[in-house]
């Protein structure tokens, strides 16, 4: 019966951020969990609708942690452990000059757990989507705001979806293929 | 009521006379001008004859490293008692002019100072590529720069670990991480402008680059949240670091007994002499850049202004700590600090003394005048006067410090070779190239941070 590729979800395209916002908190309060707002720009309401919390601090946190443990740890195995050197009669432990290294191997290993951090939980590198195949999504790297309401939400009824999406007067409502 | 709730929204864009973005620009507007200059519009004529004589003068590197690495670091002028000239004073120069890009990227960021957004893209790749430029002494001075490996700690068959307790060993972490968050830093920045490129991309080859770069970036809101705490969460880890790295190069000099190295004060005055010469080179590159392309709408005289003032004020920051160098030397009461100071004033290479305050302590005070300050050719021209300044003072503290030490027998004199000239206007050259490079490729003002300061991006919660 189906011709088509299965649905992913239904795209409503919005023009201003205020829109967008409003229709992303009716969609969750109409019980739509599997939603996704799209905009040119971090808006910070937006995820407030979505009522999105990250754990990227905490990765930050535990990267920093192991960089100034790491970075302290290294010199000190290799100043007094294994391979000491007396420099004008210094204590091999001569904590003050490490002080210098582990201050950058913190902050080096915390910048990259904040990167690849984020990359990782935001899953990219990611080529392929199904919202790409929306022509007009093109223009949510400039002027436009997209609300996708996925196939998967338990609550998703195609006819009843779109009938819901149009009640938040989009610019248009398109369906998504996966 | 909504209103007087929030007073903030409003002066950020309306609160002063000139504003950080000329009225009438929308979301479309804003991301087809900038995008444009990279995609659509043809290449003025300017950017070939810039990038032909940058390249050319990249291409003089090359011959000087070249004929470095087939004879040796002798070809250099710098030898005992002036064991380091050039190769230092170049590398502090460049390292220096990198931190505005930081300071413009994280510090302004986290100080919430709007007007760092249409110009911290280009600051921070300047940040980059002077890094690059300066990374380039150091390693060509270990004159076997195939085994500069050997400066990181690695399980080797010779069983020996790097010292440490050295300064030398500390600069090498402190610039290493520098240059890597850095460069994550930019990277992360233009992620969602490579989404865009993609996207507005005609030609088949820039969509597949533009589109690998973006990594398949598609604006979710939740990958937005997470963006923006890493951006945040970067600017504050770059702001206590782009603070450490001018310190530990200062370092290299503080922790000697040299008279006129071994000054506490030198970690803050190099710190404020890295952002003043930082804002200096912004300025250089900002003025004819927003002329060429017609960005006047983005970098509007408010921007020149603000990076005049830090100018200013950062000069006079640099200009105490001179003057406090006189002053310990004297209120040491220590012979060799009085005759460095005296030296440094009245000897040999006395007149880099009087230029370099001229330079630095003279120039800048026309900035005190908002008319000057106004004025595009009077700021171009004291940026210039500026850079040279800031080469002079590493001048003065290097060689003039060194060439007569405690033993009047080991007195000598220093004089740069070609070589010395050539390599150091060649990383001019590598530097203005990736500059053009980089203005012809990718976008020059960060297209999404653009968005955000516009009115309409601002979300009207309902009255309620």
């Amino acid at each position: 019966m189906k011709a088509h590729p299965p649905l992913y979800g239904l795209m409503a395209e919005f023009d201003n951020p205020t829109d967008i916002v409003n229709a992303t908190r009716e969609a969750w309060d109409a019980g739509y969990r599997r939603i996704n707002a799209y905009s040119p720009y971090p808006i910070e309401e937006l995820s407030e609708a979505l009522h999105f919390h990250t754990r990227l601090p905490l990765i930050v946190l535990i990267g920093g942690i192991i960089g100034c443990v790491g970075g302290y740890l290294m010199q000190y195995y290799m100043e007094v452990v294994d391979y000491p050197i007396n420099v004008g009669g210094r204590p091999y432990h001569s904590w003050p000059s490490f002080i210098p290294i582990t201050f950058e191997t913190t902050v080096l290993c915390a910048a990259f757990a904040a990167v690849f951090g984020m990359l990782a939980l935001n899953k990219l590198p990611q080529p392929y989507h199904p919202v790409f195949n929306v022509e007009r999504f093109a223009l949510a790297t400039r002027d436009r705001f997209f609300l996708v309401i996925e196939a998967a939400d338990p609550k998703f009824d195609r006819e009843e979806t779109a009938r819901f999406m149009a009640s938040l007067s989009p610019r248009e409502v398109t369906d998504v293929e996966s | 009521m909504a209103d007087v709730d929030q007073p903030h929204e409003d002066v950020r864009i309306h609160g002063t006379a000139v504003p950080v973005i000329e009225p009438g620009h929308t979301f479309a507007s804003v991301t087809d001008k900038i995008s444009s200059l990279v995609l659509k519009r043809r290449t003025p004529v300017y950017w070939f004859i810039g990038f032909a004589l940058a390249f050319m003068l990249a291409q003089m590197l090359l011959i000087t490293i070249t004929y470095l690495v087939f004879k040796g670091i002798g070809i250099w002028g710098n030898n005992v008692p002036v064991g380091w000239a050039f190769d230092i004073i170049n590398f502090v120069w460049w390292i220096g002019i990198g931190h505005a890009g930081t300071l413009i990227s994280a510090i302004l960021l986290l100080l919430r100072q709007e007007w760092r957004t249409s110009i911290n893209r280009f600051a921070e790749a300047m940040t980059l590529f002077a890094v690059a430029c300066a990374g380039l002494f150091p390693l060509l001075h270990t004159g076997r720069p195939w085994l500069a490996y050997w400066l990181f700690p690695y399980p080797n068959t010779m069983g020996v670990w790097p010292q440490f307790r050295s300064p030398l060993m500390w600069d090498v972490f402190a610039v290493s991480t520098y240059a890597t968050v850095s460069a994550l830093f930019w990277y992360i920045g233009l992620i969602p402008d490579f989404a865009t490129l993609r996207d507005r991309a005609r030609s088949r080859p820039f969509q597949i680059v533009y589109g690998l770069l973006a990594m398949g970036w598609r604006g979710s809101a939740r990958h937005w949240h997470r963006y923006e705490t890493t951006y945040l969460l970067l600017a504050g880890l770059a702001t206590p670091l782009v603070l450490s790295v001018h310190t530990i190069v200062s370092f290299d000099f503080a922790v000697a007994q040299l008279p006129g190295w071994h000054a506490t004060i030198f970690p803050p005055y190099f710190v404020a002499g890295a952002i003043y010469a930082g804002f200096a080179m912004v300025l250089l590159l900002t003025i004819p850049l927003r002329k060429v392309y017609g960005l006047e709408d983005f970098i509007t005289m408010r921007h020149i202004d603000n990076m005049a003032k830090v100018m200013l004020a950062t000069g006079l920051l640099v200009f105490y700590g001179y003057m406090m160098e006189l002053f310990f030397g004297w209120y040491s009461a220590n012979t060799y600090e009085e005759y460095m100071i005296f030296n440094r004033i009245t000897g040999p290479y006395g007149h880099y003394y009087w230029m370099l305050i001229f330079c630095n302590g003279v120039a800048p005070q026309f900035l005190w005048f908002k008319r000057f300050r106004r004025s595009l050719p009077v700021v171009f021209i004291i940026s210039i006067i500026v850079s040279i300044g800031m080469w002079l003072e590493r001048f003065v503290i290097i060689v003039t410090s060194l060439h007569r030490d405690f033993l009047p027998s080991s007195w000598g004199m220093y004089s740069p070779t070609v070589w010395d000239f050539s390599m150091f206007f060649g990383t001019i050259g590598l530097f203005f190239s990736l500059m053009f490079l980089f203005i012809r490729f990718l976008p020059v003002i960060s297209i999404f941070e653009m968005r955000t300061i516009l009115p309409e991006a601002e979300v009207e919660e309902e009255a309620t």
